[in-house]
C-alpha cells in the first residue's frame, strides 16, 4: 500500500486540474436543485405525509443513473486506449493500490457531489415556517445510504471500465449494471413472472435487494445492518474482480 | 551463479510468445552485459515491442526464461521493476500535466527516497535539456519534447537496465545527436536496449545489434560482425579516364573475385564513376592502386572503399529470413490444402463462370 496515496493524490490532482470535473458538478447540482424545487413546489399545492428531504432522497437514483458511469468510465480504459498504463504498470505499484486510488478518488469526488446538495436542506430550514417541526435525521441517514450505495456504484462503474479499453463501451456496462442492480433490485418480485406462485425464498430475496426500499428505511431512520453487508460485500466483490482483470490483462501475470 | 549474475544484466532464453496462431516471438535467446547498449532491428511487426513488453513484465511470455539482474521476470515482477526504466512505443504521457509535475509523480512511484528526489528530476531534465520547458504542459509540447520528457522519465531513476521502443522517432537531426550523446553518456553504468528504424542512428550509438524478423534473431554481433556474415564483398569507388575493358583485364590479374558493378562517364568530362566490388573482406585497395598506377592506359582519379551501410545488411537479414518463412508458410499451406482440395472439378467451373460473366 506504499504507492497508494501517492496514486490518489496524482487522481484528485488529475481530477481538480480538468475542466470537466467542474462541469459535471455544475451539471449535477443544476439538476438536484430543480429536482429540489420541484418537489417544494410539489408541497406548495398540497400537502404531503412525509418532509420534502426525503422525498428528494427518494429520486436518488436519478442522478445515479448518469453521474456513476460519466464519473469512472475514463479511469481506466481511458489510460488503457492512450496506452499511460503501460508506463503505470512499469513502475513497482500493484494491481491492488491502482484499482483502489482510482476507487476511492471517484468516491471522494462523488461524496464531495452530494455534500453540496447539503445546502438544498440548510436553505430548506432557514426559510421553513416558524413553528414547524422538522426532524434532522432521516437526513443523516438518507446520505449514510448514499454513500454506502455509493460505494457499490462506483466499484460496478470500475469494474466496467476495467473490462475494456473503450471509454463509450465502460459507460454503457457501467449504467446497465447500475441500472439493473436498482431497477432489478427493486422489482425482483414482478420480473419473475414464470414462477408461479411466489415462492417464499424469492419474496425474501426481494426485501434484501429492494434499494428503494432500503433508501425508506434509512432515510426513516432505521440503518439497517443486512443493507450494509449487501452493498459493502457487493463492492468488495466488484473490486476485487477489476484487480483480477487488471492483474490479468496488463500485471504480467 | 553469482558471477553470472554480475555480468549479465538481462538473461533471454528460448523465449516465446503467442497470440493465437501467431507467433509473435519464437524462440529468441540473447543476454545483455552490464553496460552494454543493445539496439533491436527488425521490421515492423518483427516481435521487438513484445519482446521490451516481455522483459518489463508488462505482458507475460507464453514459455521461456527471461532474467534482469538475475530476477527471473515472470517470478519476481516485483524486483524487476526497480531495476527497469522503460519508454513504450508511441511514448504515451498524460496530457493534462505539466513536465516537472509528472516526473515529480513518477519519482515517487518508482520510490526514489525524497531527500535526493528533487536532485534527480533536475538531473533528469538537464541531461534531457528540458530545463526551459519544465513548466509547459505535456499535452501542448511538441512531438520531440514529448519523446525527450519519455526518455527523461526512463533514465529518471538511474536503474540497471534501460528499455526503450523507438526513442528517437520523430526528432529532428539536432535533438538526435543530443539523444545520441546521452546514451553514450550511459553506456558502462546502464544496460540500454533500444530499437529504432534510423539504421546509421543504430549503428553509431550501440554496442551490439540484434536483428529479428518473424520473432527469431537473425542476426547478432557489432555492426562490423553483420556485415561479414551478410554481405560478404567490399566495394571500391574509383574515378578513372579509360576504357572498361582496359580496367576489366586490369582487375582480373589481381584477382578474379573482383568486378565492376558500374561503369559511368560523368558528363562533360573524360573521367568515369567505377564501382567496383570484391568478394570477401580482404581489402584490395593498395593491390588496384598499384595495377593501375603501372597501366599506361588508365588514369585514377580517386579510390576509396566503401563499407556497406547497415540498411543493405538489415535488408539482406531481412531478406533471408522471409524467404524461410515464406517458405514454410507456403509448405504449411499446401499441408493443410492436399486433404480439402479432393474436388479440384469446381475450381475451374468457377473460373468458367467468372469468365462469362466477364465477357458479358
Amino acid at each position: 500500500m506504499r504507492h497508494f496515496f501517492t496514486l490518489l493524490r496524482h487522481e484528485l490532482w488529475k481530477l481538480f486540474i480538468s475542466p470537466s470535473t467542474y462541469i459535471a458538478a455544475f451539471l449535477f447540482l443544476l439538476i438536484m436543485g430543480f429536482m429540489f424545487q420541484w418537489i417544494l413546489d410539489l408541497y406548495t399545492s398540497n400537502p404531503q405525509d412525509e418532509s420534502p428531504s426525503l422525498t428528494f432522497f427518494k429520486s436518488f437514483f436519478i442522478p445515479v443513473f448518469f453521474m456513476v458511469p460519466l464519473l469512472t468510465m475514463r479511469s481506466i480504459a481511458d489510460e488503457r486506449n492512450s496506452g499511460t498504463i503501460e508506463n503505470l504498470m512499469t513502475t513497482p505499484v500493484t494491481v491492488t493500490e491502482v484499482i483502489l486510488a482510482k476507487f476511492s478518488a471517484a468516491y471522494l469526488y462523488y461524496i464531495t457531489l452530494w455534500f453540496f446538495t447539503a445546502c438544498f436542506h440548510i436553505l430548506f430550514f432557514a426559510y421553513a415556517q416558524e413553528g414547524s417541526t422538522i426532524d434532522p435525521y432521516p437526513i443523516f441517514g438518507g446520505y449514510i445510504y448514499i454513500a454506502i450505495s455509493g460505494m457499490l456504484f462506483l466499484s460496478l462503474g470500475i469494474f466496467a471500465s476495467s473490462l475494456t479499453s473503450s471509454q463509450l463501451i465502460a459507460g454503457i456496462v457501467s449504467f446497465t449494471l447500475v441500472f439493473g442492480f436498482i431497477v432489478g433490485g427493486s422489482s425482483l418480485e414482478e420480473l419473475i413472472i414464470v414462477m408461479e406462485p411466489r415462492p417464499q425464498w424469492l419474496e425474501d430475496l426481494s426485501r434484501h435487494t429492494n434499494s428503494l426500499e432500503h433508501m425508506n428505511d434509512f432515510s426513516s431512520g432505521v440503518i439497517d445492518t443486512r443493507a450494509i453487508v449487501l452493498y459493502i460485500s457487493c463492492a468488495l466483490t466488484a473490486l476485487f474482480l477489476s484487480i483480477l482483470i487488471l492483474e490479468y490483462r496488463e500485471g504480467g501475470a | 551463479m553469482e558471477e553470472e549474475n554480475e555480468e549479465y544484466t538481462i538473461e533471454v532464453e528460448k523465449l516465446h510468445k503467442r497470440y493465437g496462431k501467431l507467433e509473435a516471438v519464437n524462440g529468441i535467446s540473447f543476454n545483455v552485459r552490464k553496460g552494454e547498449i543493445v539496439g533491436f532491428l527488425g521490421p515492423n511487426g518483427a516481435g521487438k515491442s513484445t519482446t521490451m513488453r516481455i522483459l518489463t513484465g508488462y505482458s507475460p511470455a507464453t514459455s521461456g526464461i527471461a532474467k534482469i539482474c538475475g530476477h527471473p521476470v515472470a517470478a519476481n515482477l516485483h524486483a524487476i521493476k526497480r531495476c527497469i526504466g522503460y519508454m513504450p512505443e508511441n511514448n504515451p504521457l498524460p496530457n493534462e500535466l505539466r513536465v516537472r509535475e509528472y516526473l515529480k509523480w513518477r519519482a515517487k512511484l518508482k520510490e526514489i527516497p525524497r531527500s535526493i528526489r528533487n536532485e534527480k528530476i533536475q538531473l533528469a531534465l538537464e541531461r534531457c535539456d528540458l530545463m526551459r520547458t519544465s513548466d509547459r504542459i505535456i499535452g501542448k509540447l511538441s512531438k520531440g519534447f514529448r519523446q525527450r520528457v519519455g526518455i527523461a522519465d526512463a533514465i529518471l531513476a538511474e536503474p540497471e537496465v534501460i528499455i526503450m521502443d523507438e526513442p528517437t522517432i520523430g526528432l529532428d537531426p539536432h535533438q538526435v545527436i543530443m539523444i545520441r550523446d546521452l546514451i553514450s553518456n550511459l553506456r558502462g553504468t546502464m544496460s540500454v536496449i533500444l530499437s529504432s528504424h534510423i539504421l546509421p542512428e543504430i549503428e553509431m550509438s550501440c554496442d551490439r545489434v540484434l536483428i529479428i524478423n518473424g520473432g527469431k534473431i537473425v542476426g547478432q554481433g557489432t555492426p562490423q560482425e553483420l556485415r561479414e556474415v551478410f554481405i560478404n564483398a567490399t566495394t571500391y569507388e574509383l574515378e578513372i579516364n579509360g576504357e572498361q575493358q582496359v580496367l576489366n583485364n586490369a582487375l582480373k590479374k589481381i584477382s578474379p573475385d573482383l568486378e565492376i558493378t558500374k561503369f559511368s562517364k560523368f558528363d562533360n568530362c573524360t573521367f568515369s564513376d567505377v564501382e567496383i566490388r570484391g568478394q570477401g573482406q580482404h581489402d584490395y585497395r593498395e593491390e588496384i592502386f598499384n595495377a593501375l598506377a603501372q597501366d599506361d592506359a588508365i588514369r585514377v582519379r580517386s579510390l576509396r572503399r566503401r563499407q556497406a551501410p547497415l540498411e543493405d545488411v538489415f535488408l539482406a537479414a531481412t531478406r533471408r529470413s522471409w524467404d524461410t518463412v515464406d517458405n514454410q508458410i507456403a509448405i504449411a499451406e499446401t499441408e493443410e490444402k492436399t486433404p480439402q482440395d479432393s474436388s479440384p472439378a469446381n475450381k475451374p467451373q468457377e473460373d468458367s463462370v467468372e469468365d462469362a460473366v466477364s465477357k458479358k
